[in-house]
């Protein structure tokens, strides 16, 4: 057994993670700033925060993920790491020549209290700056929040040092866009174009982490929210916030700033959070849902009628980000499944009313968590107690589904052990489709290989 | 003098490098930036900048101390409770991510190595410190699972809040009692300028609360032996152990490639240290060789002939034919596959050019196997070594020391008073040494490098970058954080951290494996598809005739 020393028996902890169910602030700012044309995410801490954030999102996307570190000695936690930073931002303009650096702290720099306005403000004063160009910075204080945390902070930097309100509004609607994948985007941006919607994405991914192999390398890739794109946002009517956790804050402010109106959905996955995604963006780019994407959701709820039998009462264990589990448990009761345990190493009340309002009546055994010590043991101590059908979350899953012989779909931050994020997305009606799929062949393929000999079925 | 480093590329193609990079630097940055690439000469090694920080703002390959300590040399020890104490990050980055595999004996054998024990502080605990939380971590880890020793190791803001995990450690013990070994590492991650000063804590830590405490010699009482600065990545560390035991050797402690406590605890009764990773644990032989009187020697087994030198020394080192004809024995079963293996690759291979910018030793050994499958290295360097690594251990009483590293602790070692025990008289191991022997040395990466290839410390991502357009090397080896951007340029990358997934490459079986994946590099076919048939010239001379 691989977590051979986990047992059903829980005792009441109080100080002790074991096996998270989310990592720090700064991974977050790194990957929504990658979202930004011409960006390059700056680490303002030690070297091995930037090389373990670079190395986390590389293991994921399987991509070059570039990122620069103000690689902090014992000498700058002392006297702090404005010269570091100052330095810098001097040596990147000069080598690697990007439009924009996008600095976040660290539990280092946070700790000895390192003012970045103060420092990036003194670097403009002295020139350190191109001409056309930009450095913008949030705070990411590993100590608090999650990842999660993270990338809503660095989108909202965005909004704060970018979007511009000029007197002339646009037919514009801007999709703030949560923690997805770069497929993801691709096709959410698909279906507005499905809609003929004029939207701005902000960040996007999609062209920055999913970039074709040509022999060329490009340090800055086509991809990204433009600048341009970035400032107009200010001038758009209406903001759909796309995944709450890490889109409210940057909605809030640009409605402070801008005058943008904003809902925040829930991460567009499976049938119903897709609908009220499409009805959103239907009511405020002010276009009709065209006959296209209603077929997609018949074709989608088909393959779910057909299958019926092989979701119905199945015991589902999750974790991950709330803005993921959240539509997920949702898509998974739409499938007659049950999600009995759901945990997620990030804290809000959000999630917690929205587990309780959903599982209440359908699922009154379920149990789950979030915040501190809501982690993977405590997930698998459960499991132990009472089986479940099926696991789905990131890659740290296959210990626990091994051990216990369960179907397992890898789904969340970070799978690294197998291909095909960025290539078949999970949102919309299609993105569903590609999940249902998913966990039909976990679900057969299992029964396949475990059953009696006797009982293997040609036709499934 | 070697005109051609290899039949492409010229000493003067070489030549041009610097000059193509410095001139992009900022003044002060080309200034030092100069002082860490040069061209090679294995007679008289150039004098190499080295373990000196990273300017800021350059994207190194570098990490930190935690990444060092805990990740790798204590990671890979299957029945400790490793606890890190600080927010999630980096006990979540450092979990399971080093492919250090491990084998407990039985079903019932302690192994933790699958669980990310962490802190996870709050702000609170930043405002307000963090022992208190720490403490009852180590009580819960406790009362959960009984283990036998639990280690903490500090991220950065412990070590600014002024956490003191040492006392915590000590105050636990007492606390539990039942024998338990606690104990911490300051490795935050702003002490040194690498991995490197984290490994130089962790071996201090190793030998001040683990390596002496058991007495007891097990096993057979002949050639005694441990092995120093193997991680077990990809199953290296199990292939070595098959080898060792098909000889006869009687391995009693790897450093620490599937250890457990009880085998660093026994170490000392070893007769003969092993240093693999120079870098990484050499403090650790300094010390046993102070201590206990155990000589050590460098070792390479990466690469078939250079395993076959390591168990030849060995051979040497007892001097009993019994165990000198086993080992010959050995090396004449092992070779047959090893050179069928090595001929089938070889015509796919050889000619071909290397790069290698990885680690503190990898990037000199791999060089043997690139030079058992004919290929040359153009350019090489480590990512975190220090000067010995590339001119040898004479140059260490010329090291400089700076305010980097004086900010390591070192620690006094001194023979212990009962068990210091020499295990070769002055004349034995000058005898030895006469026969060619060589105890506490390490001639570093460039003596086996030809003249006039390019040496660079602390390789640059802007550097890398130039390196691939001026050279266009075959493979490129380095890390995950490299893989992806030179594979765009359409160079295959080879990672010689976690050996894509693949391995073990050392040993005789390791070898076989790393020409059948190197094979296979040169043979993949899909790098000949990067251009669409109607993205070439003739293609649209053939649409415009039309």
């Amino acid at each position: 057994m691989l977590l051979r020393h986990t047992t059903a028996k829980e005792i009441d902890r109080k100080a002790l993670t074991i096996n998270p169910a989310k990592t720090c602030q700064p991974i977050g700012a790194m990957y929504a700033a990658l979202g930004l044309h011409g960006c390059l995410p700056h680490s303002h801490g030690s070297q091995g925060c930037c090389s373990y954030h670079r190395s986390a999102l590389t293991r994921h996307f399987k991509e070059p993920v570039m990122a620069s570190t103000s690689s902090f000695s014992e000498g700058s936690s002392v006297f702090g790491g404005s010269s570091n930073l100052v330095s810098a931002i001097e040596t990147i303009f000069s080598v690697y020549e990007p439009d924009v650096i996008a600095v976040h702290t660290t539990c280092l720099s946070e700790t000895i209290g390192d003012d970045l306005t103060q420092i990036i403000s003194k670097a403009n004063e002295d020139g350190k700056v191109p001409a056309g160009k930009k450095v913008i910075y949030c705070n990411t204080p590993s100590y608090v929040g999650t990842h999660v945390t993270g990338y809503a902070n660095q989108v909202s930097a965005f909004v704060k040092f970018f979007s511009t309100a000029t007197p002339k509004k646009r037919n514009v609607v801007n999709l703030v866009a949560g923690w997805m994948e770069p497929s993801d985007m691709r096709e959410i941006k698909r279906i507005a174009n499905e809609m003929e919607a004029r939207t701005i994405m902000f960040p996007d991914m999609s062209g920055v982490l999913d970039t074709p192999l040509t022999g060329h390398y490009d340090m800055y890739p086509k991809g990204g929210t433009t600048q341009a794109d970035m400032i107009a946002t200010g001038d758009s009517k209406f903001s759909i916030g796309i995944g709450p956790y890490t889109t409210e804050d940057a909605c809030i402010k640009l409605e402070n700033k801008c005058k943008v109106k904003f809902e925040t959905v829930e991460i567009p996955i499976g049938l119903k959070a897709t609908d009220r995604f499409i009805m959103s963006l239907s009511r405020h780019a002010n276009l009709p849902v065209p006959d296209s994407l209603t077929e997609e959701r018949g074709r989608l709820i088909d393959l779910i009628a057909d299958n019926n039998k092989n979701f119905y009462d199945k015991r589902v264990a999750l974790y991950g980000d709330p803005d993921t589990l959240i539509p997920l448990v949702e898509f998974l009761l739409t499938l007659d499944m049950k999600p009995v345990y759901i945990v997620t190493g990030t804290p809000g009340k959000h999630f917690d009313d929205a587990m309780t309002a959903m599982l209440k009546e359908k699922v009154p055994e379920a149990k789950f968590k979030s915040g501190e010590r809501a982690d993977m043991f405590q997930l698998h101590q459960w499991i132990k107690q009472e089986g479940v059908d099926m696991l789905i979350g990131n890659s740290y899953g296959k210990y626990i589904a091994r051990d216990e012989n369960i179907p397992f779909v890898r789904l969340g931050f970070p799978v690294m052990d197998r291909p095909g994020n960025n290539f078949f997305p999970c949102v919309g009606y299609t993105g569903a489709t590609n999940l249902l799929i998913k966990i039909l062949d976990a679900f057969l393929d299992h029964k396949d290989r475990t059953c009696p000999e006797e009982k293997v079925e040609l036709v499934m | 003098m070697i005109k051609e480093v290899n039949n492409s590329v010229s000493v003067d193609d070489l030549k041009k490098f610097k000059d193509e990079v410095l001139h992009k630097y900022p003044k002060k940055v080309a200034k030092k930036r100069d002082k860490a690439i040069l061209l090679n000469d294995p007679e008289t090694p150039p004098q190499i900048q080295a373990n000196v920080r990273t300017v800021p703002g350059i994207i190194t390959q570098r990490g930190c101390t935690y990444a060092g300590c805990k990740g790798v040399v204590l990671g890979p020890t299957r029945d400790i409770i490793n606890i890190t104490h600080g927010p999630i990050g980096c006990g979540f980055y450092s979990w399971l991510t080093r492919r250090n595999q491990t084998k407990p004996e039985t079903e019932a054998d302690e192994n933790f190595m699958m669980y990310c024990f962490s802190t996870d502080m709050q702000d609170s605990n930043i405002v307000f410190g963090g022992e208190e939380k720490l403490k009852q971590a180590i009580r819960e880890a406790y009362e959960l699972f009984h283990p036998k020793a639990i280690a903490i190791f500090s991220t950065c803001p412990v070590g600014l809040i002024g956490d003191d995990v040492h006392r915590v450690a000590r105050h636990m013990k007492e606390e539990i009692g039942e024998g338990i070994n606690i104990f911490g590492f300051s490795c935050e991650g702003y002490r040194g300028v690498s991995q490197s000063a984290g490994h130089h804590i962790a071996n201090n830590g190793l030998f001040k609360n683990l390596i002496g405490r058991d007495d007891e010699k097990r096993g057979d009482l002949k050639y005694r032996v441990n092995l120093l600065g193997e991680y077990n990545i990809g199953g290296d560390a199990f292939e070595l152990e098959r080898i060792f035991e098909k000889c006869g050797i009687n391995l009693i402690a790897t450093f620490s490639g599937n250890s457990t406590i009880q085998k660093f605890e026994n170490a000392h009764t070893a007769d003969l240290n092993m240093v693999m990773c120079h870098r990484s644990i050499n403090y650790v032989a300094e010390m046993m060789e102070t201590s206990f009187g155990i000589p050590w020697i460098k070792v390479q087994p990466i690469g078939a002939d250079s395993t076959a030198k390591m168990l030849r020394k060995i051979g040497q080192y007892f001097g009993d034919q019994e165990l000198i004809d086993k080992i010959e024995e050995v090396i004449a079963d092992e070779m047959v596959a090893v050179i069928a293996a090595r001929e089938k690759a070889l015509k796919k291979t050889n000619g071909k050019k290397a790069m290698l910018f990885v680690g503190g030793s990898r990037a000199h050994h791999y060089q043997n196997l690139f030079e058992e499958l004919g290929m040359t290295t153009l350019s090489a360097g480590y990512e975190f070594g220090h000067r010995d690594d590339y001119e040898g251990r004479v140059v260490i009483p010329t090291i400089q020391i700076d305010a980097d590293s004086r900010n390591i602790e070192e620690i006094t070692v001194t023979k212990d008073e009962t068990r210091y025990n020499p295990r070769k008289t002055e004349e034995e191991l000058k005898a030895l040494e006469a026969e060619g022997m060589e105890f506490n040395g390490y001639e570093g990466l460039m003596p086996q490098m030809a003249k006039g290839s390019l040496v660079i410390d602390d390789l640059s991502h802007y550097e890398m970058e130039k390196l691939i357009e001026l050279y266009k090397p075959d493979v490129f080896c380095a890390g995950i954080k490299e893989k992806f951007c030179v594979q765009k340029m359409g160079v295959p990358l080879k990672q010689l951290h976690s050996y894509d997934y693949g391995g073990p490459y050392a040993g005789f079986k390791g070898a076989i494996n790393f020409y059948e994946d190197i094979e296979m590099i040169a043979c993949t076919t899909i790098w000949k598809e990067l251009k669409a048939p109607w993205e070439s010239e003739t293609y649209v001379e053939a649409q415009y005739a039309y």
